[in-house]
Formats: structure tokens, sequence, C-alpha cells
């Protein structure tokens, strides 16, 4: 009986350990039965995400703190967890036929994006800093290793690397803020933070504040933390590409909302001024620098970063709405993200990948189905209404809006309008120009991905509620 | 009420777009045919049920009519539709153009025409939500949307430029849009709603309404286009496939003029009379100013171009007069510009499709070889003059006379303007038409059955309004009356007690730029 209500406390991690079982059982099984057996266990791998996400949405709601305050499972973490489990699935789903066609086909791949799952699990969930740091360590090695799976390939090895020692010195830089601020406040777990900093700060605890943050900046590629970006999207694998470009961010995100909102809510206006800062820089960099791009992977860097820089805007505003904000964006940003690299991937000339724009020059006419969605995606990223992409910044902005951050928003607007000018060339490219040599037929998987993906972003404004509800129910669990 | 007309009006074309999606394959003649027949009819159905709009409207009321309401974004914005006598006209404009827009692209588009037939019909299906919708989010969603299909449009089927013009037309719409809707976003925080008729009664302090007025300012007047931000209308124009150009020109101009109309004026009522003096400045010099560069252009649609801003900058000074005469002679004269422009586009159109080129020294002594077509020509000619007896002069002198109770200097320079229009139409129509016949023209063919049935309805409706205009009139009288009394109440307040007013906007955080 005493057993049983002890497994009974650890019922909200259930998610977890099926996660962290899974990918351990998974790993074995990729060991034993070699490379034959690889796609399917990558296939394997993607059932146990669906899995965990739908142990996530079974469990019962409410919030349940465990593990002496370390770990924390309420609605913010759910929607999250859920969206980022989404982002994992749908990336195994874009590499299953992109890894066989490239001979890279093992079994590492799929469990090493379980335990990076696992890791940004944590992160989501984390609750104090010695919990966040675990999260992002568990979450980050793995990531190192995929972005040089393609060992052989010596971009790929330079995007790994690139990305390691980049990445091991912000996670240097955070965890010096966590020690100074855990010395300044006398404890790691977030509402005692909260309660140390009810008065205002100390400025050792603002050092600290300022080093965590730029290890939260590195991790969702915001400026000036942002170098890593362009070369490891484009050196990396075009999957691994797409899952950084999706997973990590959500969970990335989730901490660094859920750190200033949970710990730092005295000491708003000592946060604020960093976060408007990181945020108009991030979107006027990506919308400037993606400009002069010819390399769509590298373009769609900078455009992450522009994104990072949007999302940044609901958190700057601080409150509940600017948090559902933030929550709308990476959603509909992780749908359009992983459509847009199916893509990417499906950008195949004669058995060869290209990357290149020009390489789209003409697709409305020999690919009418992939490049009416993808423009409609492009239209979608750029901001343009109806399509889903818009009512991402519309909800930031309505925050900033409300919260009074006029001199931000309108520096955004002007972002987003110079922005769209990139995402046109693109359409231009497919549309106007002369058509080159068709591309090869899209996998199934690639188009699976890439329909649904475009439908939803084109009738989702037909019926918004359910992400919307979902989102402001999430939001005010963390207030 | 029974079954959502005005829903059904704005989302027909829709239909008609998935349809073409859904069941024409492939590029051959057939599929062509079939996308021709599917919009074509489409767009008649359209505006078949959009007529019964007309006939269900009660003209004796401002209340807006045919309201449809619905849960949308979770307390932000609603799905919240309906007309006054304001919108309704145009968008029975937007309804009539449309078919004659297909007709006019039956034989010069030859590429792709399932995508074209595709773009227009989405693009009606905004324009008319656009002007439908009463809710400011949902109105800025069809009004942003509309830029999809027109940059496709002007980008894949336009002329030579066609990439410069569609990327200018795009950013110059966009980069107004995006202020307005950070100030809608304002409103919203402001007022608690974002619906449009709640916010008409609402009253913004007087510092909030500088600023929204402006940010609005910035949208409207580049979709307008008034002078200085005008330069994109003559790029797209030029390099716009004919019905694009007649879209442009007849429907999404209108939305600048609709919108102060339906926002800046009653909204604002108190930053717009401030900003009249401004208004009047740019008016008078769009259409003093486009109209000499008019007289200099070598193109035959970069000077149709320039002339609408000229005439949209009568529609300006006459919404900003806040007259009844003022406002209502602008809502004429959109209409009647919709009507006399869009077919002026047409001819142009008729001898494009024959001689390729749109260049004015090219064509002469015209009505040797197209008597039928010069006579056409003749009368939209004059009825951008203002020729009365036509629908153009209606709406001009409308507007002047609305204006002359205001203002003596603007109207009289902007009589100035009429003048002017006068010099660079005949200059035109005599280049084109008359004189003796150039030896390239001498195999070109009178207008045929086609063309003939696109210039029938524009001809009748021309001649009709500048005959009988009162039916037209009276349809947007009561809402004009009703909104301009509004207005004028606000405005009266305001000057009664300086004072309070400038407490309220000292009280009021919002007004305070940070």
């Amino acid at each position: 009986m005493n057993s049983f209500t002890d497994f009974n406390v650890l019922m909200p991690v259930l998610p977890e350990i099926v996660l962290a079982v899974g990918a351990l059982v998974l790993l074995m099984l990729g060991v034993y039965s070699g490379d034959r057996a690889a796609r399917f266990v990558n296939w394997l791998c993607i059932l146990l995400l669906i899995g965990v996400g739908a142990c996530v949405v079974m469990l019962p709601g409410g919030r349940s703190v465990l593990f002496n305050g370390s770990f924390v499972v309420d609605d913010f973490a759910r929607f999250l967890k859920v969206l980022m489990l989404a982002g994992s699935a749908g990336t195994l789903l874009l590499s299953l036929d992109y890894l066989t066609s490239e001979k890279l086909q093992k079994a590492e791949f799929g469990v090493l994006v379980l335990l990076a799952s696992l890791g940004m699990m944590v992160l989501i969930s984390a609750s104090d800093l010695i919990a966040l740091y675990l999260g992002l360590e568990l979450m980050s090695l793995p990531l190192y290793v995929i972005a040089a799976s393609n060992r052989d390939n010596a971009r790929s090895t330079e995007a790994g690397l690139k990305y390691f020692v980049l990445g091991a010195l912000s996670s240097g830089m955070l965890l010096y803020g966590a020690s100074l601020i855990y010395g300044f406040t006398g404890t790691v777990n977030f509402t005692g933070i909260a309660k140390a900093t009810q008065g205002g700060a100390s400025i050792g605890l603002i050092f600290g504040l300022v080093f965590l943050f730029a290890g939260f900046c590195f991790k969702v590629s915001a400026v000036p933390f942002h170098m890593w970006t362009p070369d490891v999207y484009e050196g990396a694998p075009t999957p691994v590409t797409a899952f950084f470009a999706a997973a990590p961010k959500v969970a990335a995100m989730a901490i660094f909302v859920r750190t200033t909102i949970v710990a730092f809510p005295g000491i708003t206006h000592s946060w604020q001024q960093i976060i408007v800062f990181v945020s108009i820089a991030s979107m006027v960099l990506g919308a400037f620098a993606a400009i002069g791009q010819k390399n769509i992977k590298r373009l769609l860097a900078y455009s992450s970063i522009g994104h990072m820089g949007f999302a940044l805007v609901g958190l700057a505003a601080g409150t509940a709405e600017g948090v559902q904000g933030v929550l709308v964006y990476m959603a509909i940003y992780v749908g359009m993200t992983l459509a847009t690299f199916a893509c990417v991937l499906s950008m195949r000339r004669d058995g060869v990948l290209v990357e290149s724009i020009s390489d789209l020059a003409g697709l409305s006419r020999t690919k009418p189905v992939m490049a009416f969605f993808l423009a409609m995606l492009l239209f979608s990223l750029a901001g343009i209404p109806p399509l889903a992409g818009f009512f991402a910044k519309f909800y930031v902005f309505l925050a900033a809006i409300k919260a009074g951050l006029y001199v931000l928003a309108v520096i955004g607007m002007l972002a987003s309008a110079i922005g769209a000018y990139y995402y046109l060339l693109i359409i231009k490219t497919m549309y106007f120009d002369e058509p080159a040599k068709a591309f090869d037929r899209m996998p199934f998987l690639l188009s699976l991905v890439l329909v649904v993906g475009g439908i939803l972003n084109l009738v989702f404004f037909v019926y918004p509620a359910p992400l919307l509800s979902a989102a402001t129910v999430a939001a005010k669990s963390i207030f | 009420m029974g079954w959502p007309v005005l829903s059904v009006v704005t989302f027909l074309p829709l239909l008609g777009a998935l349809l073409i999606m859904l069941m024409v394959r492939g590029n051959g003649p057939v599929a062509k045919g079939t996308a021709r027949w599917i919009s074509m009819w489409t767009t008649l159905v359209t505006f078949g049920v959009s007529l019964i709009l007309v006939y269900r409207f009660d003209a004796t009321s401002a209340e807006f009519q045919f309201v449809e309401k619905h849960n949308w974004l979770l307390g932000v914005a609603s799905y919240h539709m309906g007309l006054d006598g304001i919108s309704l006209p145009i968008v029975i404009l937007t309804t009539a153009i449309m078919p004659l827009c297909i007709l006019a692209s039956w034989t010069s588009i030859q590429k792709r025409v399932k995508e074209y037939m595709i773009a227009f019909l989405v693009l009606e299906t905004l324009m008319i939500g656009t002007f439908s919708a009463l809710d400011l989010v949902l109105f800025y969603l069809f009004f942003e949307g509309g830029l999809i299909p027109m940059f496709l449009i002007i980008g894949i089927w336009g002329g030579q430029r066609r990439v410069y013009a569609s990327f200018k037309f795009f950013l110059y719409t966009l980069a107004g849009s995006l202020l307005m809707l950070l100030a809608i976003m304002a409103m919203y925080w402001q007022s608690g709603t974002t619906d449009i008729t709640l916010l008409l009664r609402h009253g913004f302090p007087a510092g909030m309404q500088t600023w929204c007025w402006l940010a609005f300012f910035a949208s409207f007047a580049v979709k307008m286009p008034m002078w200085p931000v005008h330069t994109w209308l003559p790029d797209a124009h030029v390099e716009a496939p004919t019905a694009g150009s007649v879209i442009l020109a007849a429907i999404l101009l209108k939305m600048g003029g609709y919108g102060f109309l339906r926002f800046s004026l009653p909204m604002f009522p108190l930053a717009s009379h401030d900003f009249t003096p401004l208004v009047y400045t740019m008016s008078v010099v769009a259409i003093i100013y486009t109209s000499l560069v008019a007289l200099m252009q070598e193109d035959v649609k970069k000077l149709i171009a320039y002339s609408s801003v000229a005439h949209m900058g009568f529609v300006t000074m006459g919404i900003f007069a806040a007259t009844q005469q003022g406002v209502a002679g602008a809502v004429f004269q959109m209409i009647s510009h919709g009507i006399v422009s869009g077919a002026l586009f047409l001819c142009v159109g008729v001898v494009y499709d024959r001689m390729h080129t749109r260049e004015i020294a090219f064509y002469g002594g015209v009505v040797n070889r197209m008597p039928i077509f010069a006579a056409i020509f003749m009368l939209f000619t004059m009825a951008n003059v203002g020729l009365p007896g036509t629908s153009g002069f209606v709406g001009e002198f409308l507007t002047l006379i609305g204006t002359f109770k205001v203002s003596i200097p603007v109207a009289s320079l902007a009589t100035i303007g009429v003048i002017l229009s006068a010099a660079y139409a005949l200059w035109l129509y005599r280049k084109m038409v008359y004189g003796t016949i150039k030896p390239a023209l001498e195999g070109i063919r009178d207008i045929g059955l086609r063309e003939a049935v696109i210039f029938t309805p524009l001809v009748i409706l021309t001649i009709l309004f500048g005959v009988a205009p009162k039916p037209l009139l009276d349809m947007s009288a009561v809402s004009v009356a009703q909104m301009l009394e509004g207005y004028n109440k606000a405005v009266a307040t305001k000057t009664a007690s300086t004072m309070s007013t400038d407490t309220q906007a000292r009280i009021n955080p919002v007004s305070v730029a940070r």
C-alpha cells in the first residue's frame, strides 16, 4: 500500500520516465539489431514520442510540484511539452527518407533525438536552477552529436564542433550566472528567488541575471548570441537543422519565460530592458541579414533569429497576455518551420540535395502544389493575414502595446515589413522566374508533413479557438 | 432574417476558387475553358446574390444591416459583418466589376489561366470582406490579405518591370498598414473592444486620437494613394494586366477612401478636424501636381494612373470638408471613378491586346478603323474630365461645393485641377484617336462582341448616374448624415471647452508617447 502511494507521487513525471526507459530500450534494440533495423527503430522512436505526448495530455491536469520543488508540472509545461514532442516527432518524420538516401540511417539518430527531447522535458518543467542546468545539458549534448552526425562531411563536423564550443561557453556563462544568483539569494528554487528579490535586486544578482540570460539567448539564438546559428544551420544535415529550428527553441523559450516570470517578478524593470534590447536587436538583424542570403538554410537561420525576436516581444511585456502571445507564437512557429523544412528537404535534383534559393526558380510551374504551400508558408512567416503567422505576431504585439512598449512595437512592425522583403524574394523566384529543371518526386512523408502543416497554416484563421484557449490556460498557470 | 446573405456574397468567390483548384487539372485548352467558365459563373452568381442586398437594404436607416456576428478570436475580435449606406455601394461596385474583369481577361490571359482565376476570386472575397467587416481585426485581415493575390497578379501576369512594381506595391502598402495594426491594438486596450459599431460611439481621448489618426492615415494615404506616397500606383498600374489595373483603380483604391469614412472621421473626429489643413494641402497638391505630371506621360496607362491620383484628391478633399455635400460627393466620386477609370483601363486593354504597346505616340487616327471604340473612349474620357451628364461630373461637383462651403481657396485651387484634367484627357484623346491613321494601325479591328458586352453596362451606368444620381445618393445619404452629426458634435464640444479636452489628454496615459 505504501509503495503504491509512492508511485502515485511519481505519476506527474510518468511521461519523462516512459521516455527515458523507452530511449534506453530503443538504444539497446538499435545496438543489437544493427543498421538494417535502423529505419524501424527510428519509426519506433516516432511512436514513442507520440505515446509520450499522449501520456502528457492524458495525465490529470492541475499543478504538481515534485522532487523538493525542483520540478513542476503545470498547464504551461504540458502545453510546451506537447508542442516540443510534436516538433521532435515531426522532424524525425522528415528525416527518415533523408537518412536512407544519404546513407546515414543509424538507430543512434532517433535515440539521440529522444534523449534530447527528454532533456527538453526536464528543462520545460524545471523550477530550480539545478534542474534547469541538468535539463539544459541533457538537451545540448545529444544536439552537439547529431549536428555532426554526417561524420564524413567537413561542414557537418565543423557545425557540430562550432556548436559544441560555443554551446559549452554559453553553458558556462549560464552556470556562472546561476551560481551568482544562488550566492546572492541563498536559494536555487525559483519561488525562493522570487521571495528574495521582492524588494529589488543587488548588483551581484543583476550580474547573475545577465549571465543567465546570455545562456538562454544562446539557446534560443537571439542577438547578440546568435553567431552560431547560420553556420550550424547551413552545415548540419537538413533534418537536424529542422530539429534545431523547432524543438530546442521551444524548450529554451519555455525556460526563458518560466525563469523570468516565476523567479524574477520583483525586478521586472531590470530584466525587461534586457529583453527589449535583445528582442529589437534580433528582429532588426534577422530582417536585414537575411536579405543577402543565397542559401535557403542560412536564410531560414536568420529568419529564425528574427522570429525569436518577435516571440521575445511577448516576454518583454511580462504579462499573462504576453506569455500567451509567446506560446501562440511558438506553436505556430513550430508548425510553419516543420512544413517549410519539408520543402527544403524535397529540393532534390537527380538525387542530389540542392540548397540555393535560385534552385527554386519557377517552382510554381514544375511543382505547383509544393510551390503554393511554400508560398503560403513564406507569406505566413512574413506575418501576412489571414495566415497563421499573422496571429502569432498579433498576440505578441497586442501584449506589448498593453504594456506600453510602443517603441518596441513600432520597431518590430518596421522590422516585420523589412523582413517581408526577403520572403517575397523567394516567392518571386518561385512564381515570377523562368523554371529551372524540376525537382525529383517528393517523398510521401515529406508531402504529408507539408500538406498537413500547410493546410493548418491556411485555415488556422477559421477556427483558432482551441490553440488560443489552450495558450491562455497555460499562460495563466505560471502567474 | 433567414440565410446569411452577406457572408454568402463574401465567400461565394472563395468557393469558386476552391472549385477551380480541385476540379481543373492540367494546362490544356479544356482546362483553361473550364477555369474561365467557373469563375465567370461564380462572379455572376455573386453579383446576382449581391443584388438581394440592394433590394433588401433600407436606405432610411443609418444602422448597419445584414449584421452577422459569431465568436472568433476569444474575446479580442469576433466575426462581425454588416453594411451601411457607405459600404453597400462599394460592395455592389466590387461584385459588378468582377465579371467584367473575368471577361476582359478571357483571351488576353493565356498563361496559367487556372492560377489567374483563383487569384481573382480570392481577391474578390477579400475585397468584399474589407468593406463589410464590422470588426477592426477582421477588417485588417481582409485589408492586408488582399495584398497576396494582387502581388501575384502583378508579378506573374504583369509587363516588363512587373517584379519591381509588385514589390513596390506590396512593401509600400504593408509598411503603411502595420502602423495601423498597432493603432488597432492600442484602441482595443483603450476601449476593450474591436467592434466597429461600438468604437464608433466610443469617443477616444483627444491625445490618443492624434496618434491613432496618424497611424490610420499612414495606411489609407498609401492605399488611396495620396501625394507624396502615390508613386507605387503608376508602376503597379502600368505593369499589371488589364483586369488587374481595373481592379486596382476601381476597387483597391477605394479602400483608402472607405477607411477615412469608416474610421478616421467618425472615430477620431478631433484629430480629423485638426489635420484637415494637412489633408487639404495634400489633396490640392495631388490634384494639381499629378495632373501636370499626367500631361507629360508617354504611356497611356501611366497617364490614367496619374489622373486616378488626381481624382482621389477630390475624394479626400470632399471627405475632410466634412459637409453633407462633400462626403456624399466623395462616396459618389468613388463609385463613379470606379466605373470610369475601370472603363478607361479596359479601353487601353482593347488597343493593347491588338497592338501590344501602350505608347501614346504609337497610336493616332484610330477613329478611322475603330469608330465604335472611339465613341466609347470619348464617353469615358469626358466622364473622366467631369463633363455634365456623366457620372464624373456629379462627384466632382459635389465635392467642390462641399469644400467651397468650408474653404474657398482650397475649392478654387482644386478647380484648376478640373481644367488641367480636361487638358490631359483631351490631349490624350486627340493623339490617339484623331489625326491621320498610322500605317501600323491599318489592320486594327474595331471592338468585338465580347468587348461590347464588357463596355455596355459601364456606358449605361456612366450616363445613368450622370443624369439621375439620386438613387445612389439616397442610398448613402442617411449614413453620411449620421456620421457627420457625430463628427460635428464632437468638434463642437471640443471648441466649446478646449480646456476640458486638454486635461483629458493629460490624464490619459496612452496618449503620451514613450
